[in-house]
């Protein structure tokens, strides 16, 4: 079977990952643009199903839990790091953590002891944290390359323009928030981040800093690098960072750490989240073309669950091309 | 049912639509709280982006009257800027005015908001202030056009609940015909039910809601607390004191102690 995938971001890549497994035989149209047009080049990379529980619905923890042996899997050695995700609050800010408590599982708390064992870096800063043994993370934008190389070597096809669908069987489309508009009900959340590089400060695994009103998380990129995100608002902008949501982020990461202060500012982005009302991702089939969407903030962690989904439907019942009415 | 700006509202209650876990959860929240205006903010959600986006398009599906405000505005052009936008977005004259001076406790600048209220009644705005409960920036905001008021109970988002339940009872008591809504602070169905009993018209309710681990669940407890509390305010309470009553006459008693 040919299969036409349009759009080579975290959803196409890993849609075609999950075709070429069962035999299909598989066309991936990039954006001119490459990768930076996609919001998983502005990912956390964080596989973080247990934390996310704390605001997404359940369905993101029972299906994003497989999604760091997914990547494992399809990615060369080293590449998914399983440290686990430690999530701290400001002394005055305890009640922040006893609410992220109270609405997720698969921690433990640390004490001071603890934190230092654990991030000798954070060490006297906080008194309290959250620890998420099984959580893991990854570069999204290593991963991202990766996943593309490997897909070529299997034989997938690349192609930069438009292509005509009548030379494939089936389309699926994973063009994300550039669909916002066309698709009832999708809608764009629009991240910030930036990132940051100084050998002052080692991290092992992300931390997320709790607050009210400016949640922050930093994930380490190895090499002095980290990334630091990301803002949630409510629009389908996809402008440079404000400078508001700039003070906000680094503002946040000096509180995490004071060595932040004098790390070098290399880089701002801005991704569009493509979500549906509920924040939850569809895959959906209506004759030949099969439509995934809505990953929201979790491309990394919620692909290989709706890559899966895409792979049975594209496997269903195929109506060939020319009976359609 | 008090009117605001000569239009009568059906609920006491008005639902702030920030920081759900998703807008169907807001929207599921809406519902149940049975609330007729939602407050949406402008300064934070367009940051640009397509006017009247995705976003305002699920606010004006939820079949509520609007009541855009200026949250996180820290000046008065600021705020006049986002009001004037507002109108657009929404259609409506109807503000909600935050002049935000303090970074802390978001601590109204009263100043600002009297000068910002005379600029939007002069442009024909509906303006509902975002005030401390200072009688005398009150009486400032009334003069400057307000016929509404929205004392704060204590730090927005804090939960802190009702911190000065004798600045709030002095408040009714010295605006008696003033439609007053306390807004912010609110962190339990109690505090609502407290300010409700000293005789607010209606209470504005955000992150207590949004926050909650089940947003729609808290949305109706906190309607069902905010009605109990108006209609005991209706009914006529006790005033404390500091003797025992017994609820049955002694008279008629075999025993006298």
């Amino acid at each position: 079977m040919r299969v036409l995938i349009r759009g080579a971001g975290v959803a196409g890549l890993t849609a075609a990952h999950e075709l070429l497994a069962r035999g299909a035989e598989v066309t991936i149209i990039e954006s001119a643009a490459g990768f930076t047009g996609a919001a998983s080049w502005y990912a956390g990379g964080m596989l973080a199903p247990w934390c996310e529980r704390e605001s997404a619905e359940e369905t993101v923890l029972t299906q994003g839990i497989g999604a760091a042996d997914w990547w494992e899997a399809a990615l060369p050695a080293g590449s998914v790091h399983r440290n686990g995700t430690l999530v701290v609050a400001q002394p005055r800010d305890g009640a922040e953590l006893k609410r992220f408590a109270s609405r997720t599982s698969g921690f433990r708390s640390l004490d001071a002891e603890q934190i230092a064992a654990l991030e000798p870096a954070l060490a006297g800063r906080f008194r309290q944290a959250l620890f998420f043994p099984q959580e893991a993370h990854l570069d999204p934008r290593r991963a991202l390359s990766a996943l593309r190389q490997g897909l070529a070597v299997r034989g997938a096809a690349f192609a930069d323009g438009d292509m005509d669908e009548r030379g494939f069987a089936l389309t699926v489309d994973c063009t994300g928030a550039s669909r916002i508009g066309g698709i009832d009900g999708l809608r764009g959340v629009r991240g910030e981040m930036a990132y940051l590089q100084t050998d002052e400060v080692t991290l092992s695994r992300p931390v997320r800093m709790l607050h009210p009103r400016i949640p922050l998380y930093i994930v380490p990129r190895g090499g002095g690098l980290f990334m630091c995100g990301a803002t949630m608002i409510e629009s389908d902008d996809a402008g440079p960072i404000t400078t508001r949501s700039l003070m906000e982020l680094l503002n946040a990461a000096y509180a995490l750490h004071p060595a932040f202060a004098e790390a070098r500012l290399v880089e701002t982005g801005t991704g569009v989240r493509p979500a549906f009302a509920d924040n939850l991702p569809r895959a959906s089939r209506r004759e030949n073309t099969i439509t995934v969407n809505g990953l929201y903030r979790h491309g990394f962690l919620l692909s290989p669950a709706m890559a899966g989904e895409v792979a049975a439907l594209a496997l269903g019942e195929e109506i060939p091309r020319g009976d359609i009415r | 049912m008090p009117l605001f700006y000569e239009i009568e509202i059906r609920s006491r209650l008005l639902l702030g639509t920030a920081r759900y876990p998703s807008p169907a959860v807001l929207a599921e929240a809406v519902r149940r709280s049975g609330t007729d205006i939602v407050t949406v903010s402008l300064r934070r959600e367009t940051a640009g982006g397509r006017q009247g986006g995705a976003f305002f398009e699920l606010i004006r599906e939820l079949g509520v009257r609007v009541l855009p405000n200026t949250a996180g505005c820290h000046s008065v052009s600021e705020a006049v800027l986002t009001a004037r936008m507002a109108r657009e977005v929404f259609g409506t004259d109807w503000i909600k005015l935050e002049v935000i001076g303090h970074q802390d406790t978001l601590q109204p600048d009263v100043f600002g908001l009297v000068e910002g209220a005379r600029i939007l009644t002069g442009e024909g705005f509906q303006v509902f202030p975002y005030t401390t409960d200072d009688l005398v920036v009150a009486e400032r905001l009334l003069e400057a056009g307000c016929q509404v008021l929205m004392p704060w109970c204590a730090p927005i988002g804090s939960a802190m609940g009702p911190q000065n339940v004798q600045g709030l009872r002095a408040m009714r008591a010295e605006f008696p015909d003033v439609p007053l809504i306390v807004d912010a602070g609110i962190g339990r169905p109690s505090h609502a039910t407290t300010v409700m009993e000293l005789g607010y018209d209606a209470v504005l309710l955000n992150t207590a809601v949004a926050g909650a681990a089940d947003p729609a669940a808290m949305a109706e407890a906190f309607a069902k607390a905010i009605d109990a509390g108006h209609a005991a305010h209706g009914a006529g309470m006790l005033e404390p004191r500091d003797m025992a009553v017994p609820s049955t006459p002694l008279i008629g008693k075999a025993v006298f102690s």
